[in-house]
């Protein structure tokens, strides 16, 4: 199990460093003593287990609990995130998984709630422009952006939400489990947007417990375990066994020793199917079933 | 070669390109669009207007003089204080929220002009600025208690009922009921203020003109952005609908004393209410916390001073409205804002077609509702009835309409429109 320092190779200061962040709620320790830095340009996949305590990082970051210790350090300023608007005035955006969208309003409406374009007399015709000009640029299939978000289908839902981060120019977008309710077709749409989103110097933070999309786009994955750090992973130097044990917290367990039988077995396994996939007796690797 | 080749040659606008959306164009596309709306339980403005239409009808069949120009000239009159009161529970609903004080604030602030003009001597601007400002100031409290406590509005509001009544006893004082002067403003303005005939062609044609302009720039605004403009057959066709029912209105109003002030008053408000609403970005985030108050909080809107500018709105209309009807009966007295006209102030709202769930709704609604309601009343009132039939009638309406709302808002979840 290797963990990467988190500098990088040319020096230049990560966009997002946290420090020593927890969250306690009531007697429940969330998050205990996070670490995590992610740079501009880079795709940070972020994994655990269910409870592990990604969801709360992610509502930490994006303002919706404040965290309870440990400092946050944004674009080299230390900044306290006491509420939604405070970040994205420092310009973290997020796509939570439930989506966050107002099934009344349409399909404009929601991408601009909140910036709306001209406050005291809604340009309504430039902000259809701009919506349709956002999601043609990510090959939405949305047959039309005057219709309430009531009546799109999941994938449809998880576009719009997608776009709506992209309108405020941020510099850290946070995607929580974004490919989660989304077909084959959008999802590798989804995955292309991050790779684009890359490739125009933002950060990015993917939540996702599909092992296939994390090996897809990101460059560095940091595994969280009950709430604590276990261990941040280089993509290009990791294998999907090592990340499921980082994940699991098993270096020794049923499904380790499984793996070893099976690798010792030689060439039974079938070629890319990492033996974790096919343990049945530890539940939180089954959980995992998307790993191919 | 039997394509035509012009037909190509013109550009599908920006929002029509995606194939699966079926084309409707045109006057019959257009009216296509509606029916299908309706079907799915988007009702609009549909029901208010038929029930209206048979309320109308009914009334007229047992008393000719319903629909005289001098019983709908008064209609309009005593519909423009509860109406404004309405105004006011059309916010709070928009945001999910309800108010059961508006009549005792109304009241209060009736209270409040009776005895600084009359008691006190101020002048009679002053006075109303008073009155209004102590209602903002309840609408500051509620809404402080609101966000500070989460206590639920429904129970801040009970509670305003009981201690605000209180209140507007006690700035009473003994004699219970204060005249004010006939040679007032604000008496004048509920009773004797009418629009010269001129003008109430002028603003009707205005009006007209104002809705025919708005439509053809911003139809002219989206061709230009390369999105489909509304077909020009279809806004003609409203227009000369609306211009009908203006100056035929107007015309039959006229005909009696003509239109008053006072509604003229309460419709400007409804219109000011109605841009706020749909065209200001307070208006867009009003619904957003209405329909989805997390989604709304975590896309940056300030979701409690959103909570406070209803409460101190749907406060200040109240008062509006307890001076207007103060002015109408010339007094404020104990039992001013009492009786139904809390119940009537909502029951317009809901009837004009707010949902009570939030989100969804519309200023007009108070001005429809409050139609609906005031028709019935007067009707009954013509026909000799107690007003224990009134109450029971209205409270059937009022049940009808609450029955519709919430069967739309099935219908819109089964055909996915929410």
């Amino acid at each position: 199990m290797s963990t990467v320092p988190a500098e990088r190779t040319d020096g230049s200061a990560p966009v997002l460093s946290m420090r020593g962040v927890s969250k306690h709620f009531g007697a429940v320790a969330a998050l205990t003593d996070i670490d995590l830095d992610v740079y501009a340009g880079e795709v940070v996949a972020l994994v655990g287990d269910n409870g592990a305590g990604k969801s709360t990082l992610v509502k930490i970051l994006s303002g919706v609990h404040p965290q309870s210790a440990g400092t946050i350090n944004f674009d080299g300023r230390d900044v306290s995130i006491n509420s939604p608007v405070d970040a994205l005035h420092l310009g973290i955006a997020t796509v939570f998984q439930d989506l966050a969208l107002c099934d009344n309003l349409t399909v404009v409406d929601n991408l601009f709630l909140g910036r709306e374009l001209g406050p005291f007399r809604l340009d309504e015709v430039e902000m259809e422009v701009q919506a349709w000009k956002l999601l043609r640029q990510l090959s939405a299939k949305i047959p039309s952006v005057r219709i309430a978000v009531a009546s799109l289908s999941g994938g449809q839902r998880q576009t719009v939400a997608i776009a709506r981060s992209l309108l405020g120019s941020p510099k850290l977008i946070i995607l929580d489990e974004p490919t989660a309710a989304l077909g084959v077709a959008q999802t590798a749409e989804v995955l292309n947007l991050v790779e684009r989103l890359r490739e125009n110097g933002l950060a990015v933070i993917m939540i996702s417990h599909n092992m296939q999309d994390v090996q897809a786009v990101s460059d560095r994955v940091a595994v969280l375990r009950l709430g604590r750090n276990n261990g941040t992973f280089r993509m290009k130097d990791v294998s999907t066994d090592d990340l499921i044990a980082a994940i699991t917290g098993a270096t020794d367990n049923v499904v380790t020793q499984r793996a070893a039988q099976t690798g010792a077995a030689g060439a039974g396994g079938k070629p890319g199917v990492p033996p974790g996939a096919s343990g049945t007796a530890d539940p939180a690797t089954t959980e995992e079933g998307t790993v191919q | 070669m039997t394509t035509n080749p012009t037909s190509e040659a013109v550009p599908v606008a920006t929002d029509l390109q995606d194939e699966r959306l079926i084309r409707t164009e045109g006057f019959k596309g257009a009216l296509k669009v509606g029916a299908n709306r309706v079907r799915s339980g988007d009702l609009g403005v549909l029901p208010i207007i038929v029930g209206l239409l048979v309320i109308w009808t009914i009334f007229q069949l047992l008393n000719p003089f319903f629909l005289s120009s001098a019983n709908l000239v008064n209609l309009l009159l005593e519909s423009a204080a509860v109406g404004v009161i309405s105004l006011g529970i059309v916010c709070v609903l928009l945001v999910g929220e309800i108010d059961l004080s508006v009549g005792s604030v109304s009241g209060l602030s009736a209270a409040i002009v009776g005895v600084t003009f009359v008691k006190q001597d101020w002048p009679i601007a002053l006075a109303i600025l008073a009155a209004i400002a102590v209602a903002a100031v309840i609408g500051l409290v509620y809404s402080f208690v609101y966000n500070k406590f989460g206590v639920p509005s429904f129970v801040i509001t009970l509670a305003g009922l009981l201690g605000f009544l209180g209140l507007q006893l006690w700035v009473l004082g003994v004699e219970g009921t204060i005249n004010l002067a006939f040679d007032s403003f604000i008496v004048w303005f509920g009773q004797q203020a009418f629009v010269p005939v001129w003008l109430s062609y002028v603003l009707a044609a205005l009006g007209v003109a104002g809705f025919l302009l708005s439509q053809l720039s911003l139809a002219r605004k989206r061709v230009k952005a390369g999105l489909s403009g509304r077909p020009m057959s279809m806004v003609l066709a409203q227009t000369v609908i609306l211009a009908v029912i203006l100056f035929f209105a107007v015309w039959y109003l006229n005909r009696a004393r003509g239109v008053g002030w006072m509604f003229v008053f309460f419709a400007a408000l409804v219109l000011i209410m109605h841009y706020a609403f749909t065209r200001t970005k307070w208006g867009r985030s009003v619904y957003a916390v209405g329909g989805n108050r997390e989604a709304a909080r975590r896309a940056g809107i300030g979701v409690t001073g959103i909570y406070t500018s209803i409460f101190v709105l749907c406060s200040s209309f109240a008062a509006i409205g307890g001076i207007l009807a103060a002015g109408r009966l010339a007094a404020a007295a104990q039992s001013s804002g009492t009786g139904d006209v809390n119940l009537n102030a909502i029951a317009a709202a809901v009837i004009g077609g707010t949902s009570l769930f939030g989100g969804r709704g519309s200023a007009f609604s108070a001005l429809l509702g409050i139609l609906v309601i005031q028709s019935i009343s007067s009707g009954l009132t013509l026909l000799n009835l107690e007003s224990s039939f009134r109450y029971m009638i209205t409270g059937l309406v009022l049940l009808l309409a609450v029955i519709l709302d919430a069967v739309s808002r099935k219908s819109r979840t089964s055909h996915g429109r929410a």
